[in-house]
């Protein structure tokens, strides 16, 4: 699994999301209530953009006419068809175990890991400090 | 006994095909009316007994059957005094006997829900529950009865409900599928309370005079469109139940589809599961696939069967994906009954053709031993 350093934490707000490239895969990192997740932007249904869908709240019901929200910000919508996948696990909500999309782990790490190997060209080197903690997403 | 009802050129004998098994059989759509609307007036209380006979009402039996259609009833199956259906010697020796049926299940309308005032049409309800408790189901046990109610009245209807439901010859609410709103409706739900609470299942029935047309584009020309639009109308009011949610409301309330087709019933639930997919959050208490409600919550009596072959019949009960839904039907006197060699799909495992043939409805109705 290899690590990718694809933004800074205050690119991501919370409630907000970043649509990513990663390995020529497009990813979409989401950051809800400061934790953040990371899912293929590829619908398993048809194969449109997910992450550019709406994040919303899950509605259930006991009874017709009963409405409950809850999980404000974890339910991701399908542009095309309003397909809804549970950001936290990619998985759909009317069928959890088969209709899912992939998602990475994520974590917030204070450095920047080791970057590339160096190439055969070497440029003048500065110090750079950084002091910024960074998402990073393990593909 | 033998009865050849088809007529001439039709040599077809309408009996219990020999090769079916020894199972309890349960006819469930057998039609009954009284003689005349003076059958009625001993169950009327004297104010409507009066409005009947100085209105000069003839009859409420609608149109929908029209007499001398060849759909509406096969030859020999009128009385001498009366229509098709409304002599129970008759039906015993047509019917009951020669199909060596176990339980029949009677409907009758009599065009209750056409009568616009409400008082009237609630009388009229209770007096044909009264008039066929009598003179049919506490006569020949092996019927069982609809309760007939004045939908226009919900909370009126399940008074009657509540009146007639205890006794154990009824077994279903009659609603007609051209009914005045969708069936799924908030409005209706009083009836399905009181179906649910006396064990009954509702029945929505191949019918309805509340002025509604049969199509939801308009009335049709003709009868053939008229006939061939009651699926359409069927499916609407599918639809209305399940996205309403009555399945999830009332829960143990079988919901019985009565001549309504069932050839067109997989591609409606691939359409409702493909769509409620994305736009279940408005219906949230549809929390599984519309077909699985279906295929829980719906039974069909089998007549017609619309299918040209038994091979698509077979594709269309795979599609169906259950073969728990399909309930052995008659619709004696009507004469849409296909051939009663066809009268159940061929090759059945044993087991389903034993639920087909009776089990199934012994569940439904609640019937008791089976």
């Amino acid at each position: 699994m290899a690590a990718h350093v694809v933004a800074t934490v205050d690119e991501i707000p919370p409630g907000q999301r970043k649509i990513v490239e990663v390995d020529g895969r497009s990813i979409g990192v989401f950051n809800v209530a400061g934790r953040y997740y990371a899912l293929r932007n590829t619908c398993p249904h048809a194969g449109a953009r997910l992450c550019e869908g709406t994040l919303s709240g899950l509605v259930t019901s006991r009874s017709p006419g009963e409405y409950t929200y809850e999980r404000d910000g974890e339910i991701l919508r399908c542009p095309w068809h309003g397909w809804e996948f549970d950001v936290t696990t990619g998985r759909s909500w009317f069928d959890p175990d088969r209709t899912r999309v992939r998602s990475y782990e994520t974590t917030v790490e204070p450095d920047p890991p080791p970057g590339p190997r160096p190439g055969p060209y070497v440029a003048e080197r500065y110090e750079v400090e950084v002091r910024r903690r960074y998402v990073v997403v393990h593909v | 006994m033998v009865v050849e009802l088809l007529g001439a050129g039709e040599a077809r004998v309408y009996a219990r095909p020999a090769d079916w098994p020894d199972v309890a059989l349960v006819d469930t759509d057998v039609h009954i009316t009284p003689r005349s609307i003076d059958a009625l007036a001993g169950f009327l209380p004297a104010r409507w007994r009066d409005y009947v006979r100085e209105s000069g009402v003839q009859s409420l039996e609608s149109d929908l059957y029209p007499p001398r259609s060849p759909l509406s009833a096969m030859p020999g199956t009128r009385p001498e005094d009366g229509p098709p259906g409304s002599d129970l010697d008759l039906l015993r020796a047509q019917l009951l006997d020669p199909w060596r049926t176990r339980i029949a299940v009677t409907h009758c309308v009599y065009g209750v829900d056409g009568i616009h005032n409400p008082d009237w049409a609630v009388a009229m309800a209770r007096a044909v529950n009264d008039w066929q408790h009598a003179e049919w189901l506490a006569v020949e046990p092996r019927l069982r009865g609809s309760v007939v109610v004045a939908a226009q009245d919900p909370a009126r209807a399940a008074d009657e409900i509540d009146r007639v439901g205890p006794l154990p010859e009824f077994v279903q609410v009659l609603m007609p599928v051209r009914a005045r709103a969708p069936l799924g409706s908030r409005t209706f739900w009083p009836i399905y309370e009181a179906a649910q609470r006396h064990g009954l299942a509702l029945a929505v029935y191949a019918g309805g005079a509340a002025g509604n047309p049969v199509t939801p584009v308009g009335a049709p020309s003709y009868y053939l469109e008229e006939y061939v639009g009651l699926a359409q109308a069927f499916q609407a009011q599918v639809v209305s139940l399940v996205c309403e949610g009555v399945p999830v409301r009332f829960p143990r309330l079988p919901i019985v589809l009565v001549e309504s087709g069932f050839t067109w019933l997989p591609a409606l639930m691939w359409r409702l599961d493909k769509n409620w997919k994305g736009l279940r959050r408005e219906v949230p208490w549809v929390d599984r696939l519309p077909s699985e409600v279906i295929r829980a919550s719906v039974r069909l009596t089998a007549q017609p069967i619309d299918a040209p072959d038994p091979a698509r019949l077979g594709d269309v009960l795979d599609r169906l994906g259950s073969d728990r839904m399909l309930m052995f039907a008659t619709d004696y006197p009507h004469h849409q009954f296909d051939d009663p060699a066809l009268a159940a799909p061929a090759d059945l495992p044993p087991d389903a053709m034993a639920r087909f043939l009776g089990g199934t409805a012994h569940e439904t109705y609640r019937l008791g031993e089976g």
